[in-house]
């Protein structure tokens, strides 16, 4: 049912309003049935990289490929991309089967055929018994599966879902992550998901793409971005990790892998500044003498061992292997 | 039983309930807010409903050459209606002259929903800058800087025999004669009325336009909609509140509008409030009294029927 997925590969795509350079050359090739994530701080671009794949905004420059075929003039119908908007963008006097028609509506497809089409995207997001709503009458859950079914009914080979769940309660957006991840496997056809969070990212994305003032710093897969960050930006952003002067260089520590000792055994002294409990794990923020800021990440068990409380002073170690070095 | 059980029930939840609503929620003091809604309140009641239950009442006296008698009789309205029932084939008075302003209304309706949805949607969808959107508003109501008479006034030079446009057209050759229809001519009614009422058509619709989540017009676009097609389907629903609310000013205004017509139609052009104003002149209160009602009752069921096509309470 589903089209013939498609690689899509972007080629030095550069967004320029006026002066500001909003996506400087970003190349990027994404492979058909991938998951990908945009993940990166508000203004680094990552919204108008999607808005240009989907065809809403011009590309100053470069060019995007889908399948065989650049598309860059192309009208968002014609890429064989849809999208997911970030509030939905359901049609307010529309009930939820002719929201989810309404792009087979604008294609002329008949209104039994485009109708039955709507109720089995409905049918396959849980919400056939809903088509008689109006959107209003949804709960944001419900509002997003109408938006997802929307988008899904042209078979598109490329979703594009502009930060999907940030209008969702904590506890939904979990839920709604796991169904997001379960309909492109089931679909087989590339996401491209555009977020924030990078918990979000590492929770959905087969290739996370982290952005930063229009460029890209790191593309790979969550493990490698978390494990082996390539510059500050990205040890910083992905969270967990200490960035650490040392000799000229930087480096990268995961928060994890921080020891803490007696003041007088092996390794850095450094003051407690504050003790956050977190459940299963214990925060410790520290200061060492140089002024660089630490965080340790302990399991309760062994935080309770020897126990520590700001203002207190300890000694602070790592196995050199968990040292990373960072580019910048 | 059973049944007084659960009216006791739901008393004592009632009970609760005002319990809770009387308690205080705020620091203004109860009275406060019929205080702020009174004078307004006064004014239409001194000025609005009594006028209108004065005119109800004396639309039943009874008249003479020179005397008018409190009574309670038809004839009135019988006058009002006097041969339109009989069966000729011609129109009685009062059909004919209600027929030739149903005419303007329908005419200048359409004229300024056109005119008023392009110019909205123009402000709304092209106009990006806030700035720039209340400077050409302000554009828009030029036309009300002047007085309505002086404005009317104003388009005799322009449309009269002598005028602007018979000269200009003239003497560049397009006519050989004066064109006699420009002024005191249904096209000259029909024009004043536009200019001045295609504001309020204006207003509301721009007003429901901006409400349009921006988003849903891209998301129209996404799904392959042409711009005709996301006009069609996704502006001009959503729109509607805005279209009904001007279409409520502009028929209802211009119904009972007789200055534009008497002036721009050089007296010759019958409007019902001509009609009741020459009643007035002649002191026949009590008939002119029973037009006024018919009016009324006409725009109250025009506005009803239109009430009837969109739900406003709903999309308000």
């Amino acid at each position: 049912m589903p089209n013939e997925a498609a690689d899509l590969e972007l080629a030095a795509v550069t967004k320029a309003y006026g002066e500001t350079i909003a996506v400087d050359r970003v190349s990027l090739k994404i492979p058909a049935g991938t998951y990908c994530c945009l993940l990166g701080p508000s203004g680094c671009g990552k919204s108008s990289t999607l808005r240009m794949i989907a065809g809403h905004e011009f590309i100053s420059d470069g060019d995007v490929v889908i399948g065989n075929q650049v598309v860059n003039d192309l009208p968002p119908a014609k890429r064989g991309t849809a999208m997911m908007f970030q509030n939905y963008a359901l049609f307010p006097h529309l009930d939820v089967r002719d929201n989810v028609a309404f792009s087979l509506k604008m294609a002329g497809v008949g209104k039994a055929e485009r109708r039955q089409r709507a109720d089995e995207l409905l049918d396959l997001v849980d919400m056939a018994k809903y088509g008689d709503r109006l959107p209003s009458q949804l709960s944001g859950g419900q509002q997003q599966r109408v938006a997802l079914a929307r988008a899904l009914v042209t078979n598109p080979t490329v979703l594009l879902l502009d930060e999907p769940l940030s209008a969702l309660d904590p506890f939904l957006r979990i839920r709604m992550r796991a169904e997001l991840k379960r309909y492109q496997r089931e679909f087989g056809i590339s996401f491209v998901h555009v977020t924030h969070s990078q918990e979000e990212a590492m929770a959905l994305a087969d290739m996370v793409v982290v952005m930063n003032d229009g460029r890209i710093e790191q593309v790979g897969s969550p493990r490698e971005v978390f494990n082996a960050p390539k510059t500050v930006f990205v040890a910083k952003f992905m969270g967990g990790h200490n960035v650490v002067p040392e000799g000229g260089k930087s480096y990268a520590v995961r928060a994890d892998r921080i020891r803490l000792a007696q003041p007088g055994e092996a390794g850095t002294e450094a003051k407690v500044t504050d003790v956050e409990y977190q459940g299963m794990t214990v925060h410790v923020a520290m200061t060492r003498k140089d002024g660089t800021d630490l965080i340790a990440t302990l399991p309760e068990s062994e935080f309770d061992r020897s126990p520590v409380a700001a203002g207190d002073t300890v000694s602070v170690a790592w196995q050199p292997a968990d040292r990373h070095e960072l580019a910048a | 039983m059973d049944a007084a059980a659960r009216t006791g029930a739901s008393n004592a939840e009632k009970g609760a309930s005002t319990a809770t609503r009387n308690r205080r929620t705020s620091w203004t003091p109860a009275w406060v807010p019929y205080a702020q809604a009174a004078p307004l309140a006064l004014v239409f009641f001194l000025f609005f409903v009594l006028p209108l239950v004065a005119t109800f009442v004396v639309s039943f006296w009874n008249y003479t050459e020179y005397s008018i008698e409190p009574a309670f009789v038809f004839s009135n309205y019988q006058d009002v209606f006097y041969g339109c029932f009989s069966g000729s084939s011609r129109l009685c008075t009062t059909f004919a002259t209600y027929l030739s302003t149903l005419k303007f209304v329908a005419i200048v309706w359409a004229v300024t929903l056109f005119i008023g949805f392009t110019v909205a949607y123009f402000l709304a969808f092209h106009v990006r800058t806030l700035p720039m959107q209340i400077a050409l508003f302000m554009v828009c109501t030029i036309p009300f800087w002047t007085s309505n008479v002086i404005r009317m006034i104003s388009w005799i030079p322009l449309l009269g025999r002598n005028g602007l446009v018979n000269e200009t057209l003239q003497s560049i050759g397009l006519i050989d004669a004066p064109l006699e229809w420009l002024l005191y001519s249904d096209f000259a009614v029909t024009l004043a009325l536009v200019h001045l009422y295609t504001l309020f058509m204006v207003v509301p619709i721009f007003n429901s336009m901006m409400r349009i989540d921006r988003s849903l017009i891209e998301a129209a676009y996404d799904a392959g909609a042409s711009g005709w097609q996301t006009l069609t389907n996704i502006i001009i629903p959503l729109v509607k509140p805005g279209i009904l609310i001007g279409s409520i000013f502009v028929v209802t205004i211009v119904t009972g509008d007789y200055l534009t017509i008497g002036i721009m139609g050089g007296q010759q052009i019958a409007s019902v409030g001509k009609v009741i104003q020459t009643q007035i002149n002649f002191l026949q209160f009590p008939i002119a009294a029973a037009n006024a009602i018919v009016l009324l009752a006409v725009v109250l069921v025009t506005i009803w029927g239109m009430l009837r096509l969109v739900d406003i309470r709903k999309e308000l």
